[in-house]
């Protein structure tokens, strides 16, 4: 198994009563309580994080993707990256991902990967995503061509890394004479993809295709729709003819490991539930423009996961429910030793900074996870065997 | 109420749903946002002196969602060639809204196939300065409250609960009106620079509260078409057909009898 630090870099100097006169975190909260001097010294710190990450042996750090909200620092990851590029000495970097659909020249997206594929000489992982709903309110993109946009910048920057330029592409979205990409990515043909999801139908089949087979990482879902998706993605994969591998699934989830269950709870509690109850929040509106999904399914998602989510959720619900990953390392070992052998993913992305939780928690954090979790489950994920014990190597 | 019928015809390949209703000259309403697949009081009223003729737009209602649906250039192409399958010489066009939009994307192409045009707080251009309501970002309620000026209009219609028919074609509509008007925001850039090239003779009916396009638009595309009137209404939002109905008729029909003497 391989082990991510997933940054989300949430401004969490913000007022802690911001919401009692907004109703969101995202697209129209004033800007005026974001403080240039805090967020600076906000990411120094964020970014020490992800570098330390590297020297306690994480495989990798990932970063991703918000507009216009405090949930997180990143409108461009890919300036992280490159603050990241010259300081990790063995991690790679996920940017995952990038959302495809709301920019104008999904070239520059291809450019900027390939420059961070080359500064890292190969560690690089390529992450695509729809961008969340809100997103599509912040750029005005029409969100009733999010699909067809990913689909159509997907494949033009695929193409613009693996096939020789100049060549042209005209799309119905995107129209180019000369596509003609200096520098080349320095993975050949292309870096590795990977597929952040909540679990539609639509990106299972186009991660999971036999031209594709992009890593496909579930994010921020109770456990039963991990064990769903992850299903669903591996008979995908049955459908088409081959067995998923492990290192194709992934599963990214707030983590928190301390001395014993009961700290764990203690220390990450109202960090947790800032994540969940402030820094996510947006009226059901804001995160699903009309047109963003299919009718039937939008008709589901506002009846089902929006009426759950209007409720306050606790570290404890969190906990319940799987999508929250916290206690001893016993804990956190025994409960990945589990869900691994039964969904059989091969990468983990914990975020293991969330909310509010201060630096010398994170640094905590980070150190017991390193240290007396991954040892412990780095030989799961290695088969390809599902709900079978992994050998270790 | 006036006996309605309801018609489908394809056009285009798209196979619509058609409203008609009253004899005389005829009337073709182009609807807003929210669509018109039922038939409701100002239809009636509009039957007592025309021919009306209320369609749902591709996308909307009970109509078709055709593949070739991306923008408002289509619709407009749409109901040019729609006209032409009237049996009628020329209409009185009439629009509201995302509709009023409409009916000057068909205008600035061709008017040969109008008579009059009447705007009804018409989307469709941009105003600097004077920022719009944003009905995408609005939950229900606050689009609901925004539409009208009477509160007690708003809250009778959040009163009504929906038929399950009419709350999957509100949310089919919203997700067509999305596609037309996300980007620009209700309006193209190009169209008021070609604005003047609508000769009909063109009335302007606007709400003096209107909080989705204020009033401010409306005094706009008076100036941008030429020789048009426009009647500012008191005490009235975004729907006067619907909260000022005596003088929407009123106003209608002086415009249209006016241009046929």
């Amino acid at each position: 198994m391989k082990f991510y630090f997933f940054h989300l870099m949430p401004y969490q100097d913000i007022d802690p009563n911001f919401l009692a006169h907004n109703k969101s975190s995202w697209i129209n909260l004033p800007n005026k309580y974001y403080d240039p001097v805090k967020g600076a010294k906000l990411y120094h710190r964020y970014l020490d994080e992800l570098e330390l990450a590297d020297t306690l042996g994480f495989d990798g750090v990932c970063v991703n993707e918000h507009h216009q909200t405090a949930y997180g620092m990143m409108p461009a990851p890919n300036v992280l990256a490159g603050a990241l590029s010259r300081r990790l000495k063995n991690a790679s970097i996920g940017v995952i991902g990038r959302a495809l659909p709301i920019v104008a020249n999904p070239l520059t997206i291809a450019e900027e990967f390939a420059m961070i594929d080359n500064l890292m000489e190969g560690r690089f992982i390529a992450g695509f995503v729809r961008g969340i709903g809100c997103e599509y309110h912040a750029s005005m993109t029409n969100p009733g061509f999010s699909h067809e946009r990913f689909r159509e910048a997907h494949d033009l920057i695929v193409r613009a890394w693996a096939e020789p330029g100049p060549f042209e592409f005209y799309g119905k979205h995107y129209h180019f004479q000369y596509v003609n990409l200096w520098p080349r990515p320095y993975q050949s043909p292309r870096p590795p993809i990977w597929i952040p999801s909540q679990g539609s139908t639509e990106t299972v089949e186009f991660a999971a295709h036999p031209d594709r087979k992009y890593t496909y990482i579930i994010t921020f879902s109770p456990v039963a729709s991990v064990r769903k998706n992850l299903k669903a993605y591996r008979d995908q994969c049955e459908v088409f003819g081959y067995d998923c591998p492990p290192d194709q699934l992934g599963w990214a989830m707030p983590a928190y490991v301390a001395e014993t269950d009961e700290i764990a709870r203690k220390e990450a509690g109202k960090h947790v539930e800032s994540l969940f109850n402030k820094f996510i929040m947006s009226p059901a509106q804001y995160k699903l423009p009309p047109g963003y999904s299919s009718l039937g399914s939008y008709k589901a998602v506002m009846e089902g996961k929006y009426k759950v989510r209007e409720n306050f959720l606790s570290c404890e619900a969190l906990i319940e429910n799987g999508m929250f990953l916290c206690g001893s390392a016993t804990t956190v070992i025994e409960k990945l030793e589990e869900y691994q052998l039964e969904m059989g993913f091969g990468n983990i992305a914990p975020m293991l900074q969330f909310g509010t939780l201060p630096a010398e928690l994170t640094e905590k954090n980070l150190r017991i996870f390193a240290e007396e979790v991954i040892p412990k489950v780095r030989h799961l994920g290695v088969s390809t065997k599902i709900a079978q014990p992994a050998t270790a190597e | 109420m006036t006996g309605y019928t309801s018609e489908r015809v394809i056009v285009s390949g798209c196979e619509i749903e058609i409203l008609k209703a009253g004899v005389g000259p005829a009337l073709l309403f182009l609807h807003g946002a929210g669509g018109a697949h039922n038939w409701t009081p100002y239809m009636d009223r509009l039957a007592e002196h025309y021919s009306v003729y209320v369609p749902s737009h591709p996308g909307w209602g009970r109509s078709d969602t055709p593949k070739w649906l991306d923008g408002m250039g289509d619709l407009a192409y749409f109901y040019l060639e729609f006209l032409k399958t009237l049996d009628k010489e020329r209409v009185h066009l009439v629009g509201n809204s995302l509709g009023g939009w409409l009916a000057l994307e068909i205008g600035v192409r061709s008017t040969e196939q109008i008579k009059t045009l009447t705007l009804v707080s018409a989307a469709g251009i941009h105003v600097e300065g004077v920022p719009k309501g944003d009905i995408f970002l609005w939950d229900e309620e606050e689009r609901i409250y925004n539409t009208f000026f009477d509160k007690n209009l708003a809250e009778a219609r959040l009163a009504h609960k929906p038929s399950q028919e009419d709350a999957d074609i509100a949310l089919k509509n919203h997700f067509s009106t999305a596609k037309m008007a996300w980007h620009p925001r209700f309006y193209n850039p190009e169209l008021q620079k070609w604005l003047h090239r609508i000769t009909v003779p063109t009335l302007i009916i606007w709400g003096d509260s209107d909080k989705v396009f204020p009033p401010a638009y409306g005094r706009a595309m008076q100036k941008l078409i030429p020789g048009s009137k426009l009647i500012m209404l008191s005490e009235c939002g975004h729907l006067p057909h619907q909260e000022k109905l005596d003088e929407f008729i009123a106003g209608v029909t002086a415009h249209t009898m006016g241009a046929a003497s």
